[in-house]
């Protein structure tokens, strides 16, 4: 096992390990940027440091890096690369030099996102970018351009090959309403970044070249206009939380089936009413970003309706993962307990979303801690707890062996309850008026002991994610032999040896008629 | 054999038409029974001024108990399903029924159905209030607003200006019409429920309702640099016989330095957008 053999490989089960090295030393990163936020904001004033740039530029970094770095790397490179061919039964990825290819593309990308430590005027322009300020200020806007463009760039040819692999590569007898729900998810995750990561593409390049090259598509002096570039990020970026929701949910799905052995509920509606609508929705809500922004009046009453419109799949795929729960036969390993955190605290986020879709209720909520606190709720935390339910629930597939349960437990715990004091708080003070992107709360000393409690939450949470990724690193190293299907689960990667050889198989795996992943037979 | 899969189909066929019937008619009636409800009590109190920031409270409450409740439900099914499903043996498995394609369409249509009216229900409230935010009464006081790195500059319709402090008669409706010197900037009045960005090139409006003489913050809601937390005023609601007095200060204030022809300078201008205060 040497590193060229890593680095060089077309494995797409190590490449999919390299991808999960990445983003969770990424996620390391980011998280130690958020601590550090949490700890200039424990007090009124300067705390840790007075210059507010440094400040802002952590909060570019963790907003930026946790986004293109950590969550959209670990859903749709990790677990697309390791879960996908298992799951379709394939030996391989339809290109595997060019799955390569965007594994590179990634790390040069967070390098690139890295250097933002080690330059003297690093990015400060917030992980949205929006100009004037970004196309004004002294930080390094090509910084962030090209992180950008770099990801977004290796995520588009991870999608192309995936799509071609689940069209062309799945085992006899795996017929489209057999595939997992992950699979799914993953396939609508990607066919919306091939359509929208160009128009991010577009909008990233633009401020860049205002910037540097004196052109003036932002600059009303000059006849640009800047309002154009949050559409067009928005347009983007919107889709980009289903492309972050869609495989984590599925991650949910796959992790809830199996520990309650029990069949997704309403298959079919989860996977055409679900993931089809969001699909469709996807890119007709951005405008809900920009309802304080300026926008014409009837877009923002139309997308009013398009937006809570949203609520009508991701309601459907609640009711399955409930559903699913119904007469189950449930075991609380780690996996499980943090399938079910997301339940709850997706829950959450998603009601606490309701409002943000009103243009004239965020009217005083925008731009606030209330929108920081949901979509940390609804996106961050929930997406990364599936993603720890995802690694917990496949690391005796892919690493072989066992973790610890009860560190397991503790780290769940401590996250749980972290994150919930931590944004419950946020959008508590968010209602009574405190705007995101501050630096200082000087006009707002009624806050600082919520600011405190939450510093101290975050402490707490942060210690639980630690104790998670060090229980891989020892689990992996140094954990019992675990089996080949642990779980009881009839889904195809847990018929192959763990961890699975090159080639998946030893011989090419087929399906009986009756098999379907959700399949649970007694014994 | 083969026409008794028929039948069976046949029957399903019309199950599955009453059920779609049933719910579609339930749902529309109800999501237009609900808009129609909502949109009621604006038409008939056209008259006199609707405060958005009042209007803010109800709905947000509104919404909020709402969305409660359907937390609550959701979040006790999900305990009771997994208190009551845990697993007893070590080979067991699940035992949930499998659900006929009837049930399957079934459990899909009226969901959405219901989730459906709920939307559109949200949505006619929420745009009864907006109109409320965005049709501003016409007899009202109009002020220019300038944001700038840092500081809220305002210009009253006599040539009047200040920064950093509003300051308006309790009683009137205010409208800001609003630009940018620079970055974008929000200015947010907490207590009034309402922001609006301002940027340059284009011209955006808010509107609100001072009732009573008092201070209100404003604060910046839109990251427009370095010292964005700090971009602060206020908004400062006098009686309308000292917001007379005071205007006419300014006024005189103004005539003098036209008639010395000394370059005018804002009249009052406060403390530049406050600085850190510890070092
Ligand atoms: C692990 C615990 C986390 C803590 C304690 C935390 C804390 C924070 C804080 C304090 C802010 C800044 C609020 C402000 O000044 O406006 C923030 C912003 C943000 N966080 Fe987190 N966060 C965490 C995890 C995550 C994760 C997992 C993601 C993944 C998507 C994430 C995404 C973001 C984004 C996108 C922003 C906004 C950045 C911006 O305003 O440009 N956070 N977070
Ligand atoms: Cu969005
Ligand atoms: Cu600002």
């Amino acid at each position: 096992m040497n590193l060229k053999e890593w680095i060089f490989t077309t494995d797409h089960k190590r490449v999919g390990i390299l991808y999960l090295i990445g983003s969770l030393a990424a996620f390391a990163v980011a998280g130690i940027m958020a601590l550090l936020m949490r700890a200039e904001l424990s007090t009124i004033g300067p705390t840790i440091t007075a210059n507010p740039t440094n400040y802002n530029v952590w909060l570019y970094t963790h907003g930026a890096v946790m986004i293109l770095g950590f969550q959209i790397p670990a859903l749709t490179g990790f677990f697309a690369n390791f879960c996908i061919p298992l799951m379709i039964g394939a030996k391989d990825v339809a290109f595997p030099r060019v799955n390569a290819l965007s594994v590179w593309l990634f790390y040069v990308g967070v390098i690139l996102a890295l250097l933002t430590f080690f330059i003297p005027d690093p990015p400060d322009i917030m992980w949205t970018g929006y100009p004037p300020y970004s196309t004004i200020t002294t930080g390094n806007t090509a910084m962030y351009s090209f992180t950008v463009l770099i990801l977004g760039f290796a995520s588009i040819i991870g999608g192309v090959n995936f799509l071609t692999t689940v069209a062309y590569m799945r085992a006899p007898g795996i017929t489209l309403n057999k595939l997992n729900i992950f699979v799914w998810c993953t396939l609508g995750a990607f066919v919306l970044q091939l359509i929208f990561v160009p128009v991010l593409g577009t909008a990233v390049s633009l401020i860049s070249m205002d910037k540097y090259l004196g052109t003036n598509f932002f600059d009303p002096a000059k006849g640009g206009d800047v309002l154009t570039y949050q559409n067009l990020f928005w347009f983007y970026s919107h889709p980009a939380v289903y492309v972050i929701f869609l495989p984590f949910i599925g991650v949910v799905f796959e992790v809830l089936s199996s520990h309650a052995r029990s069949a997704v509920f309403n298959y079919k509606m989860v996977v055409y009413g679900g993931i089809g609508g969001i699909v469709l929705l996807a890119g007709e809500v951005w405008v809900h970003h920009l309802y304080v922004s300026g926008m014409a009046d009837w877009l923002r009453i139309g997308q009013m309706v398009t937006t809570l419109m949203i609520s009508i799949p991701v309601g459907l795929m609640m009711i399955s993962l409930v559903g699913t729960l119904y007469k189950s036969s449930i075991a609380f390993t780690t996996p499980m307990l943090y399938a079910l955190g997301v339940v709850f605290l997706f829950l959450i986020g998603g009601l606490t979303g309701i409002p943000l879709a009103v243009p004239s209720l965020t009217l005083a909520v925008s731009d606030t801690y209330y929108v920081v606190g949901h979509f940390h709720y609804v996106m961050a935390v929930a997406g990364t707890f599936s993603i720890f339910a995802g690694i917990y629930h496949w690391f005796p597939k892919f690493s072989g062996r066992m973790y610890n349960e009860f560190w397991g437990k503790v780290g769940f715990w401590l996250t749980f309850i972290g994150s919930n004091v931590v944004f419950w708080t946020m959008m508590d003070i968010g209602v009574d008026g405190m705007p995101r992107r501050y630096y200082d709360y000087a006009h707002f000393p009624q806050f600082e002991s919520a600011h405190q409690l939450m510093t101290a939450g975050a402490v707490v949470l942060g210690l639980g994610f630690a104790i998670a990724v060090l229980n891989w690193i020892i689990g992996a190293m140094k954990g019992p032999p675990a089996g080949d299907n642990p779980w009881g689960s009839p889904s195809l990667e847990w018929t192959t040896v763990s961890p699975p050889p090159h080639g998946n198989w030893p011989t090419p795996p087929s399906v009986a008629e009756d098999w379907h992943p959700y399949a649970y037979k007694k014994g | 054999m083969e026409s008794k899969e028929r039948k069976g189909k046949q029957g399903m066929h019309k199950q599955l038409v009453a059920i779609l019937r049933r719910t579609s008619v339930a749902a529309f009636g109800f999501a237009l029974a609900a808009s129609s409800w909502a949109a009621g009590p604006a038409q008939s109190a056209a008259s006199k001024i609707n405060d958005p920031a009042r209007g803010w409270d109800s709905l947000w409450h509104e919404v909020i108990v709402d969305i409660t409740i359907i937390g609550i439900l959701f979040a006790v099914v999900t305990a009771w399903f997994m208190f009551s499903s845990r697993r007893t043996a070590d080979n067991q498995v699940g035992a949930s029924p499998k659900l006929s394609p009837a049930s399957a369409v079934g459990w899909t249509v009226l969901p959405i159905f219901i989730f459906l009216s709920i939307d559109l229900y949200t949505a006619a409230n929420g745009w009864v209030l907006w109109n409320h935010y965005r049709d501003v009464p016409a007899d009202r006081l109009e002020v220019k607003l300038e944001s700038g790195m840092y500081s809220w500059d305002y210009t009253y319709p006599n040539g009047v200006r200040t920064q950093n402090e509003l300051i308006v008669p309790a009683g009137k409706p205010v409208m800001l019409r609003m630009t940018s010197r620079d970055t974008l900037h929000s200015h947010y009045i907490p207590d009034f429920r309402v922001k609006e960005d301002s940027m340059p090139g284009r011209v955006t409006y808010l509107w609100f309702h001072p009732t009573k003489p008092g201070e209100h913050l404003v604060t910046c809601a839109e990251y427009c640099g370095v010292m964005h937390s700090y971009m602060a005023g206020r908004v400062i609601v006098k009686s309308t016989d000292e917001y007379a007095a005071w205007m006419k200060q300014e006024e005189t204030m103004l005539a003098a330095a036209a008639t010395t022809e000394a370059p005018a300078v804002p009249a009052k201008a406060g403390a530049p957008a406050a600085k850190p205060k510890k070092t």
